[in-house]
């Protein structure tokens, strides 16, 4: 069965600077959100990511030890090797993926990682043209959704 | 009739907004002007040249050959450094898109309310709280975003930076977040390549003048007496610079930070990235973790350009903050690309060949700092 959407609007979730400089998203729910997905399970992915963030940014005895060995190399070993950051990216969007599968696509939304918009989370919210509630008013929507 | 869109594949560092230079298909950033990054590399380059030269042959013999050797390893760690800190993207914040642009305009409107019509808005910022410290978060009107803290937007790179320390013309690009270590290194490295090399060409002409006499070794090595004058004057503007940063890194400060005064002085308060242990605030800076470039600069994306001649190049139409780039299919089966901006951007191009602006005017007018109350006047003072 044919299914197609078209993209109402993008919701930003703002970072949280209260802990300092280290990416960290605001679990406050954006209200262009209300009917579309609970509160719940967007607080529960934010702070997963949150988790995520700390993992990979924390200052302790493996990053000092990669830091080391790097310097006494001059940094040629990160021509092979894979930094610690870069792991846990890889960790991030693979669950961002799942999320997006499992959570966020039967809604009719889209999750971006944040990696690819400077450190800030995107949410696209499309508008299902089988759906039978109101969409959300949005200046961006441009592409008739005629029947 | 409309224009043929042709649909091509461009690296994204080709459309990226900013005055940066890219070299090796993206794999290189630097910034614009870079005669005084080629002088830095002459003069490194230049007087070991002429240390190996003259002063290692003699030295490897009447003294050890281990100082020929320290002197070549000390020399790649230093233009690894040099290179490390020149060639990579200092944390550079991308600008916003459309979207988000809009969406940010339309929070601020949201929170200011209704200006009185003749009025100028309030100024564009965000207070935060770190460490029990109010940072005030400053928008930026060429990147549209707010920045994070401790961001700067550097004006020689029209780019907002991450942890802005400051823009070196001498390595040719920003010192930021992502390579403030490396900088950090070089000036270290070089300052001790400094010394090493001003002192073994004093031990080299003392030994030789015992038993040459002065002048004439003079004679037979001129190359020494470039490098003590080079070694000289390098030396202490090194040094002053080492121990400089090692002061901002032990407070863990940028020099951003330092001349503005941000955290000195009584009413100022203190600075709430410290951990006020300076071991602590040195591994942090130093062994802290490697950022990646949120950049992309290599990925890949479509680009439309127009069949027909009469449009400039693929870009006339751009305003240097938008992308042109769709975004990309979404995981939901049988979903279409979002095509709200196809058909504005096709509708652009056939109706009016001249550069018109794009989905901007959706977009409420956009409010530069001369719209804002307390700019204008900081301004006018």
């Amino acid at each position: 069965m044919q299914h197609t959407a078209s993209l109402v609007t993008k919701v930003f979730i703002q970072r949280d600077y209260s802990e300092g400089t280290v990416c960290r998203f605001q679990t406050k729910f954006p209200t262009e959100l209300d009917n579309r997905i609970e509160r719940a399970l967007l607080e529960q992915t934010v702070k997963t990511l949150n988790s995520y963030y700390v993992e990979a940014e924390k200052v302790g005895g493996q990053s000092y030890l990669e830091g080391c060995l790097a310097c006494a190399t001059a940094y040629i070993v990160f021509l092979c090797m894979e930094t610690r950051y870069e792991k846990v990216l890889k960790k991030i969007s693979g669950y961002i993926q799942e999320q997006n599968e499992k959570i966020y696509a039967p809604r009719g939304l889209l999750l971006t990682d944040p990696i690819e918009r400077g450190m800030r989370l995107e949410i696209s919210v499309f508008e299902d043209r089988g759906s039978s509630g109101s969409s959300p008013s949005s200046s961006m929507s441009s592409c008739g959704t005629a029947r | 009739m409309s224009a043929v869109m042709i649909t091509r594949k461009v690296r994204k560092w080709e459309k990226l907004p900013g005055k940066n230079t890219f070299c090796c298909d993206g794999r290189v950033m630097m910034a614009r002007q870079k005669g005084i990054f080629y002088l830095t590399l002459f003069l490194i380059v230049g007087t070991c040249s002429l240390f190996f030269a003259f002063e290692c042959p003699y030295l490897a013999v009447h003294l050890s050959p281990a100082i020929p050797v320290f002197a070549v390893l000390l020399f790649l760690f230093v233009m690894a450094m040099l290179l490390r800190t020149s060639f990579s993207d200092p944390g550079v914040l991308p600008r916003a898109l459309p979207e988000e642009a809009n969406f940010i305009e339309m929070e601020i409107e949201a929170a200011n309310g209704n200006v009185p019509s003749g009025q100028r808005p309030p100024p564009r910022i965000r207070n935060v709280q770190i460490n029990n410290q109010i940072v005030k978060l400053k928008y930026c009107y060429t990147c549209k975003i707010f920045r994070p803290p401790r961001a700067s937007h550097c004006s020689i790179c029209d780019n907002c930076v991450d942890r802005f320390d400051h823009h070196c013309p001498w390595v040719g690009n920003c010192v930021g977040k992502r390579n403030y270590r490396y900088f950090y290194l070089f000036t270290l490295t070089l300052s001790l390549l400094t010394i090493y090399i001003f002192a073994f060409n004093i031990v080299h002409v003392v030994m030789r003048s015992v038993d040459q006499g002065f002048l004439s070794t003079l004679k037979e090595t001129p190359g020494t007496v470039l490098e003590v004058l080079v070694c000289f004057f390098t030396l202490w503007s090194m040094v002053g610079l080492t121990g400089f940063h090692t002061y901002l890194i032990s407070l863990n400060q940028t020099t951003n930070e330092d001349i503005k005064g941000s955290w000195s002085g009584k009413n100022r308060g203190q600075n709430p990235y410290s951990h006020m242990n300076i071991i602590k605030n040195c591994c942090e800076v130093l062994c802290g973790p490697t950022y990646p470039s949120v950049l992309d600069r290599r990925g890949l994306m479509q680009e439309d350009s127009p069949a027909a001649a009469n449009s400039g190049g693929p870009c006339s139409f751009d305003n240097p903050g938008a992308q042109t780039a769709k975004t990309t299919a979404p995981l939901i089966p049988n979903e279409e690309t979002p095509d709200d901006v196809k058909p504005s951007i096709a509708a652009e191009k056939s109706s009016a060949p001249k550069d018109d602006p794009p989905p901007a005017a959706k977009l409420p007018p956009l409010a530069s700092p001369e719209t804002d109350a307390d700019t204008s006047i900081a301004k006018n003072q």
